[in-house]
């Protein structure tokens, strides 16, 4: 059933992504509503899948790669949803749905099996972390997007060169907005996912502790530099170019932590 | 019958200098034109346009020469010599006066191709039109046909996208840098022309303040009395940049007025918030490497020249799909004001024919023994069957598309042909006594 019902929610997204991508280029406003439309069905199709899923494996479901990308997805296209109906940031959907999609695909990929959960995973603490992390990770990686479509209009404007992209990204100032929204609120789940996790790690591990994994040390990188990133806007100042450039490589910090969460699996803990 | 017929006249900034212009600009609103207006009993329906760029009258009437001395004599009389008058303002009829409408209506034939006051400026006009009444049923159609073409243009060409003007490039330029101008502070570097032109288009935008910086203070002070704003002295300049965030500069200095390290060393008390420059001075005013400063947008006037230039490409290609929406529409509007032409006839055919039915009927049914309600009934419906197959031939010749005989004498063919009321014969039907017994 869960199954099934992902790869519906697949098919709308690579639906949506193909009509975003020809608004994107069109730039018809039919064609925007109904990419939308799809967007909002995808998404709700996606959101009966996990909940299908919790059902079917009695867990919650982000516990295996292919649980965890599907769980990033889907918290994508929430926070993506959750502020477009506050802020509209033009086209700022296009690129969103674009990495909802591949991210769908990467899930696709990996072995989609219900596995049983170890006896030792089996705490309330774990979806808690796990959720609240992917989460502010989806916060960061739409920080990310808005970063990167910063720096191509940014590059438009100060080469006075008015190409393909200029009319089509929004103003300088919306993504600005776009980065702090999203970084700010991004962050602070960032920090309380940590936190829980290291509750966590200390109740599995005892008088271990935290130990010194390179996922652990990689998260810890990460956060010191979102941390510097925050201060640096909201103490010194800094905003435009540098805090965009600063969010897209911060970005790739999450990347190699994720890729490392994925690797390793959450199961490292356990031996 | 005779036909009635759209006129349009008018005079605008293509042909009419603003001398002229301004003496026929309805400047009292429309109100008082409008009720002026009623006395012109030729005049069926009419409405009334008046903006900076043109003065529009549009009627329709059935006698249109006569109409038109009489609108330009009742509206305009005493306010320019009657020579220059007629040498300045243009008539269109008929479908040409709906392709000028429709044309005004999609900002093609404004100033500034694609700005989008003038839809605002023609629904404001109608509404006068249709509060009054002097709107009725072709131009009330027609005035909404003209808003919803003016909506397609909008949707389906980019046209309005583009600035084609420098002060409009650069409104579209701060937009994209700070989304929105409104609140934003703009200092003019020079109190000259050139500046006066940019800052009168930005403050349209939602300017919070002007400031004014000037060699000579007294000109600062005339001209930021202008825009309500305030005055300076060029010794304060690097002072009053930290508050800016829209820089026009156009002194006539020949050397540079603003260094990169000035700028440089304002940014952090502005937080760096963006900062746009704006150099319209030849000489240029302001040191190119300013542009290489992190959230601050430097462009000469040859970078807007460029926007402006690649901006009217844009635009052109945009107008030639617009005239398209515009030939579209009017077609369309003209198929609908035939078809009307057309219907009244079509009305008076068919009741004519009811009524020679219900007629014959009543003469005839009485007079047969031993009807029932059901053989009645069929001898009713027989009749109409008969005076409908009778109409069927004339109601095509009258709607069908005939490319040889003209609409208007296909229609009084066939109102002569049966005798329709205006037509000189006599409206009887021939011997109501000699029925078919």
């Amino acid at each position: 059933m869960s199954h099934l019902l992902f790869q519906l929610s697949l098919a709308a997204y690579l639906a949506a992504a193909a009509v975003y991508t020809v608004f994107f280029i069109r730039q018809k406003k039919t064609l925007h509503t109904v990419a939308r439309v799809i967007f909002c069905v995808a998404a709700g199709l996606h959101t009966v899948n996990i909940a299908a899923r919790y059902v079917e494996a009695e867990h919650t479901p982000i516990t295996s790669i292919h649980e965890i990308i599907s769980f990033f997805a889907w918290s994508l296209a929430c926070c993506y949803l959750s502020f477009r109906w506050r802020y509209a940031v033009k086209n700022f959907g296009s690129f969103a749905v674009l990495l909802i999609t591949i991210l769908m695909l990467a899930a696709t990929a990996a072995p989609q099996a219900i596995l049983p959960l170890p006896p030792e995973l089996r705490t309330w603490l774990l979806p808690v972390h796990a959720s609240i992390s992917i989460v502010a990770y989806a916060f960061l990686s739409l920080a990310a997007i808005g970063g990167l479509m910063y720096l191509i209009q940014e590059r438009q404007l100060k080469q006075k060169h008015f190409g393909f992209f200029y009319h089509r990204l929004p103003s300088l100032e919306a993504l600005d907005n776009l980065n702090q929204h999203c970084i700010g609120i991004g962050f602070l789940l960032m920090t309380l996912g940590m936190s829980i996790g290291t509750v966590w790690a200390f109740q599995l591990g005892g008088h271990r502790g935290l130990g010194w994994h390179t996922k652990i040390i990689s998260a810890m990188i990460t956060w010191l530099l979102y941390a510097g990133l925050m201060h640096h806007r909201f103490v010194q100042g800094w905003r435009g170019r540098r805090a965009a450039l600063l969010t897209v490589l911060a970005f790739a910090a999450v990347l190699l932590t994720f890729w490392l969460l994925l690797m390793k699996g959450v199961a490292d803990y356990g031996a | 019958m005779a036909r009635e017929s759209i006129i349009l006249l008018g005079v605008n900034h293509k042909k009419t200098p603003l001398a002229i212009r301004e003496k026929l600009a309805l400047t009292g609103g429309y109100e008082e034109p409008l009720n002026q207006l009623r006395q012109l009993r030729g005049l069926k329906e009419y409405y009334l346009l008046s903006t900076c760029n043109r003065v529009e009258v549009l009627f329709a009437s059935e006698e249109p020469e006569q109409m038109r001395a009489e609108v330009l004599n009742l509206l305009f009389a005493g306010r320019v010599s009657q020579e220059q008058l007629e040498s300045c303002v243009y008539t269109h009829s008929g479908s040409e006066a709906v392709r000028h409408l429709f044309t005004v209506a999609a900002s093609l034939d404004s100033m500034i191709v694609g700005e989008a006051q003038i839809l605002g400026q023609l629904k404001e006009a109608y509404r006068h039109a249709s509060e009054l009444k002097t709107s009725g049923l072709i131009l009330n159609r027609l005035l909404h046909k003209a808003f919803s073409a003016a909506k397609r243009v909008r949707t389906e060409t980019r046209i309005g996208a583009s600035a084609v003007s420098i002060s409009y490039a650069a409104v579209e330029l701060g937009k994209k840098i700070f989304g929105s101008l409104e609140g934003k502070r703009v200092m003019l570097i020079g109190a000259g022309e050139m500046a006066e032109l940019a800052a009168e288009h930005l403050v349209g935008q939602g300017i919070a303040e002007v400031v004014v910086v000037n060699r000579t203070l007294e000109r600062a002070v005339n001209l930021a009395a202008r825009f309500k704003g305030r005055a300076a002295g060029l010794d304060e300049l690097v002072a009053q940049l930290a508050e800016a965030d829209i820089i026009i500069s156009s002194t006539g200095a020949t050397g540079l007025v603003l260094h990169k390290q000035d700028v440089a060393s304002v940014m952090p008390r502005r937080r760096n918030r963006p900062l746009f420059l704006i150099d319209i001075a030849v000489p240029r005013d302001l040191d190119p490497e300013i542009n290489t400063l992190d959230n601050v947008y430097l462009y000469d006037i040859d970078d807007l020249n460029n926007v402006v230039e690649m901006n009217r490409e844009q635009r052109d290609k945009e107008a030639v799909k617009a005239r398209h929406i515009v030939e579209e529409e009017t077609f369309k509007f003209m198929r609908w004001l035939e078809a009307m032409e057309v219907t009244p006839t079509i009305v008076e055919l068919q009741t004519l024919a009811e009524s020679i039915c219900r007629n014959q009927l009543e003469k005839t049914l009485p007079r047969i023994n031993g009807l029932g309600e059901k053989e009645r009934q069929s001898i009713e419906r027989m009749a109409a069957a008969i005076a409908n197959k009778l109409l069927h031939h004339p109601l095509r010749y009258l709607k069908a598309e005939h490319e040889c005989v003209d609409r208007q004498e296909r229609i009084s063919v066939v109102r002569s042909l049966f005798c329709l009321s205006g037509e000189s014969c006599s409206n009887s039907l021939p011997d109501q006594s000699d029925d078919a017994s």
